[in-house]
């Protein structure tokens, strides 16, 4: 019976109609009810991500527990679900960040909780849905709506910049995503079908495939987000509540690496041959200069912010190299190290955004220059910070450092340069971490609230526990990992590499 | 020759009926007009009954080619009858408390739905002009019910020059038509056009028509009337103005465009190119800067024209279907929007500026909600119906070879979202200097239920309606 359950909409109508049940309910009256109502579903819908990760077969390239349904079916929109290696891992982080934000951060907002945590929900089914789409029409909805959640959520809850930051953030991804809406069309109708494996295989002119590759470009750079278009994340980072930050950084940048993979290099490989180079140099520059620009921020916030960015870099710059390289084991390898980036970027961005969050509940204000010596007095919350700051920096043993490894290696083997400067980051990355952890958390007690400061409660301990443990587990079995996501990415390969022109 | 009137028993029910209530309403002596109101709805409801029973499964040209018959005009009716009942519904506690209430304001409802079923109906030039008089009249002096103030009065006059303006267009062009083909059928002029090349006295008349069109919808560079007329007329005329004639008007360009005139599709389709992205570039962005919601509401209008016209010059089926999708769901949009508006409303005292929804997100949730669904609609987001008549129009447009109107279209698009966004702004993120919870009627309520809820539902299934929108246009 449990064969037949159909898990993949489960994990996206459980928290969205959880998250609408919680909108409309009591409300604040009943708010312990509401919230433990909710991290039960969560829970429900994470052992539901894991039970799909036990039974997913890691010898197959096929989309698997697909499900089917007739939708708007004079336009051939089809309600389709499947997943594959490059959508699962990313479907159970998103389940276990939904469950630790649920967990850890409501406690630190302060008015209209339910509506809080009815946001996470939606955003997180959202989000799955986004990952489990297997018709384009379906993906650009739960792309676009959860857009709606989230623009709330910064604009509710944020802070004193928060309507400049979340309009910013609103605008700057509708921006990229309209175009990507005019190109799905385009294509949909040529193909005569809007199902991603349809794009995929439809053939494409060189000129057809260069427009449709740059409105790919504009939404998944803008989401992803790559240099030039990142201005809107350290805003939007800056402003929003720590559970925004944690589900922003996890989850919704990496919606851009994965449309990266699933879209850009399968539906146009010619045009992503033809201007990989741009888009190394772009992923270069997002690893050297948004590197030194985070070593001069002030703000903890946006330090990490800017340091995503730092860090996708390295995820587009593992996508887009294989365009450069001969072997299909390099270039299998690329893939793997921007897959593993993104999955630890997700993890240790949202370690840190928590423990920023600890410490802003704390004190209440984000500037570095504001804390100093806190080891003295929360030991704990120092050593556990100590290892996503190294894992932040891309210290062996970390799950940071896998991903970036890989990169570096097998963009040895398109050029040196390449890899001479994408390795700068070993050296920026360390610097920024370090550097901001040295300031915050050694030296003397900056002031006596600091000496005063309470160590971090059992709730916060185990979330962030959680994500250390996974942390050092990736950093020290990642083979976990590739093993599920090999037979996809070999397939993507295999896509990217045939051309798409002539017959 | 006798002739079956059957055919036209929805149209002869609501005149008598109309007359009847006419009647009723002279000697009742009921100061709320209860009666009235709800003799109206009632009529309203039978004529939609007596439509959907009759519902034509084949095109049907009828007495002397005068009167066409088909899904279309079918679904047309159906749906212009639904928005004017709901429209009444929301007139209903606004005209209460104010000195509009008379009979009158319900009647002039009832013909002007008269005037939209014959004008969809239209087989010739004649019955279109007729329909669109008749439906015309009643809302100018819709507008006008207003007497005491002097706003009301002066988008009144407005709105009759214009319109008057636009009628005396229309005529000409026709009958610079009528002199080339010496048909006045539209199946005549269309033979014509098809055995004749269309000549320059006859591309003469079209333009004059198109202009006539480009009032009526309020479509760049034809849009001054509509922010005076939308802010100046009571709220309740303006939610009916903006929703069930933009409908009939509509049925009456694909009357005119796909019966009269597909055979010189290349000499209006131009002419709609401009139109439509006039409207897009003017509306969108003049109305980045209003603070008056119906203002507001009334530049997002003539956008909206511009994104719904980008179906109709396609000229094919599929475009006046993802057109009609369009004005279909912008018409439950608007009606919502002006709804909202109503709803927000104080007594006597109507709600004019944005500022005066802050924090209503905090102080009436539900209300809050609303808006907001009706606002991210009308931006084009998922999963509200908005999006999905975004995404036909744009499926239209790329369907005829247009990339680049898509593309401009999608540009923007992104202009719009941004004055939708600030209204939720306003709305959610902005503190609110008094709380005071807003009391609705029941039947108020009931509306806006009724439309947010089809904005909702509409966008998770729309492939019903859209089906049912691309049956009507079978017999093109």
């Amino acid at each position: 019976m449990l064969e037949q359950l159909p898990v993949l909409s489960l994990l996206i109508w459980l928290p969205l109609l959880t998250g609408v049940l919680v909108l409309l309910g009591p409300g604040d009256k009943l708010l312990a009810w509401t919230q433990r109502v909710a991290v039960a579903i969560s829970l429900v819908v994470l052992a539901l991500s894991v039970w799909i990760l036990i039974g997913f077969s890691t010898s197959t390239a096929e989309f698997q527990f697909i499900e089917r349904g007739e939708w708007i079916p004079s336009l051939n929109i089809a309600y389709e679900l499947g997943v594959d290696g490059i959508a699962l891992p990313l479907i159970v982080l998103t389940c276990l960040i939904n469950v630790l934000v649920l967990c850890g951060s409501t406690a630190s907002i302060k008015f209209r909780k339910t509506q809080f945590v009815a946001a996470t929900l939606l955003m997180t089914g959202c989000m799955n849905g986004v990952f489990l789409a297997q018709d384009s029409i379906l993906f650009y909805v739960f792309w676009e709506a959860m857009l709606i959640p989230m623009f709330l959520m910064i604009g509710i809850w944020g802070g004193p910049n928060r309507i400049y930051a979340t309009l910013k953030f609103f605008l700057y991804t509708f921006f990229g995503s309209i175009f990507m809406l005019v190109a799905l069309i385009y294509m949909g109708r040529e193909a005569g079908d809007f199902s991603i494996q349809a794009l995929q295989q439809m053939p494409l002119s060189e000129t057809e495939q260069k427009w449709i590759f740059w409105a790919f470009l504009i939404a998944f750079a803008v989401k992803i987000p790559m240099f030039p278009v990142h201005t809107w994340l350290p805003d939007a980072h800056v402003e929003a509540p720590t559970g925004g930050s944690v589900i922003l950084a996890a989850i919704m940048l990496k919606m851009g690496g994965y449309g990266f993979l699933r879209f850009s290099l399968p539906v146009t490989p010619d045009a992503s041959e033809t201007y990989a180079m741009i888009l190394i140099v772009l992923s270069l520059i997002a690893i050297v200069y948004i590197g030194f620009v985070a070593i001069a921020q002030k703000d903890m916030k946006k330090l990490i912010a800017y340091s995503s960015v730092a860090h996708m870099g390295f995820v587009t710059l593992g996508t887009f190299v294989i365009a450069q390289l001969a072997s299909a084991d390099a270039q299998s390898m690329a893939l793997q190290g921007a897959m593993v980036q993104m999955i630890s970027h997700g993890l240790v961005s949202g370690a840190l955004f928590f423990s920023i969050g600890v410490l802003y509940d704390r004190l209440h204000t984000r500037q570095i220059s504001d804390f100093g010596g806190v080891v003295n007095s929360m030991p704990v919350f120092a050593t556990l910070l100590m290892l996503f700051i190294f894992a932040n920096a891309g210290l062996p043993g970390t799950s940071g450092f896998v991903g970036e490894f890989f990169v570096i290696v097998s963009s040895f083997q398109a050029d040196w340069r390449i890899a001479l400067f994408a390795a700068l980051t070993l050296i920026l990355g360390a610097a920024y971490s370090l550097w901001f952890y040295k300031r915050v958390i050694f030296g003397k007690a900056a002031n006596e609230k600091i000496e005063r400061l309470e160590d971090v409660n059992t709730r916060e301990k185990s979330v962030l526990i959680v994500l250390a443990v996974l942390i050092i587990a990736l950093g020290v079995y990642p083979q976990f990992l590739i093993d599920i996501m090999q037979p996809s990415i070999e397939q993507l390969l295999e896509l990217s590499s045939v051309s798409k022109l002539g017959g | 020759m006798p002739y079956n009137l059957m055919h036209l028993l929805p149209e002869i029910f609501l005149l008598t009926a109309g007359c009847v209530i006419l009647l009723v309403d002279v000697f009742s002596k009921d100061l709320d007009r209860n009666l009235t109101y709800r003799l109206t709805q009632l009529a309203l409801l039978a004529t939609a009954i007596i439509c959907m029973v009759q519902f034509p499964s084949v095109q049907y040209h009828l007495y002397e080619r005068h009167f066409i018959l088909d899904p279309m005009a079918g679904i047309i009716k159906i749906s212009v009858i639904f928005l004017a009942m709901l429209a009444l519904l929301f007139a209903r506690p606004y005209i209460l408390p104010r000195r509009i209430l008379r009979g009158e304001y319900y009647l002039l409802h009832l013909f002007a739905v008269l005037g939209m079923m014959v004008l969809v109906s239209g087989g010739s030039l004649l019955t279109l002009y007729l329909g669109l008089e008749l439906l015309s009249l009643s809302l100018y002096a819709l507008v006008a019910m207003q007497r005491h103030s002097y706003r009301a009065a002066e988008a009144a006059v407005k709105y009759f020059v214009m319109g008057a303006i636009a009628s005396g267009f229309l005529l000409y062009g026709m009958s610079l038509v009528y002199g080339v083909t010496q048909h006045i059928h539209l199946t005549d002029i269309a033979n014509y056009i098809a055995t004749n090349d269309a000549s320059l006295t006859l591309r003469f008349g079209l333009v004059f028509i198109v202009v006539a069109i480009g009032f009526k919808f309020g479509a760049v560079p034809f849009q001054m009337w509509v922010p005076d007329v939308y802010d100046g007329a009571p709220t309740s005329t303006t939610a009916f103005l903006s929703s069930a004639p933009k409908v009939a008007a509509f049925g009456f360009m694909v009357r005119i465009f796909a019966y009269g005139f597909i055979g010189a599709l290349v000499d209006w389709q131009g002419l709609l190119i401009i139109l439509a992205c006039l409207s897009m570039l003017i509306g969108n962005i003049v109305a980045l800067v209003q603070n008056n919601l119906k203002r507001l509401l009334a530049y997002s209008a003539i956008a909206h024209m511009g994104y719904f016209l980008l179906g109709a010059l396609t000229g094919t089926s599929e475009g006046f279907a993802a057109s009609f999708f369009y004005i279909l769901a912008y018409s439950i949009m608007s009606l919502g929007g002006f709804g909202c508006l109503i709803y927000l409303g104080k007594g006597v005292e109507d709600v004019k500026n944005l500022d005066q929804l802050k924090g209503l997100g905090r102080s009436n949730p539900w209300g809050g909600l609303l808006i907001s669904v009706l606002f991210l609609s009308m931006a084009g987001l998922p999963p509200f119906i908005g999006f999905w008549a975004k995404l036909e129009v744009f499926l239209a447009v790329l369907n005829a070879g247009f990339v680049w109107l898509a593309v401009f279209a999608a540009v923007m698009s992104i202009i719009g979202l941004f004055y939708y966004l600030k209204v939720v702004k306003v709305i959610f993120f902005d503190e609110s200097e008094k709380e005071e919870k807003i009391v609705a009627v029941r039947g108020l309520r009931l509306g806006l239920g009724i439309t947010s809820l089809s904005v909702v539902a509409l966008g998770l299934f729309p492939g019903k309606l859209m089906q049912l929108c691309a049956q009507a246009f079978e017999y093109l």
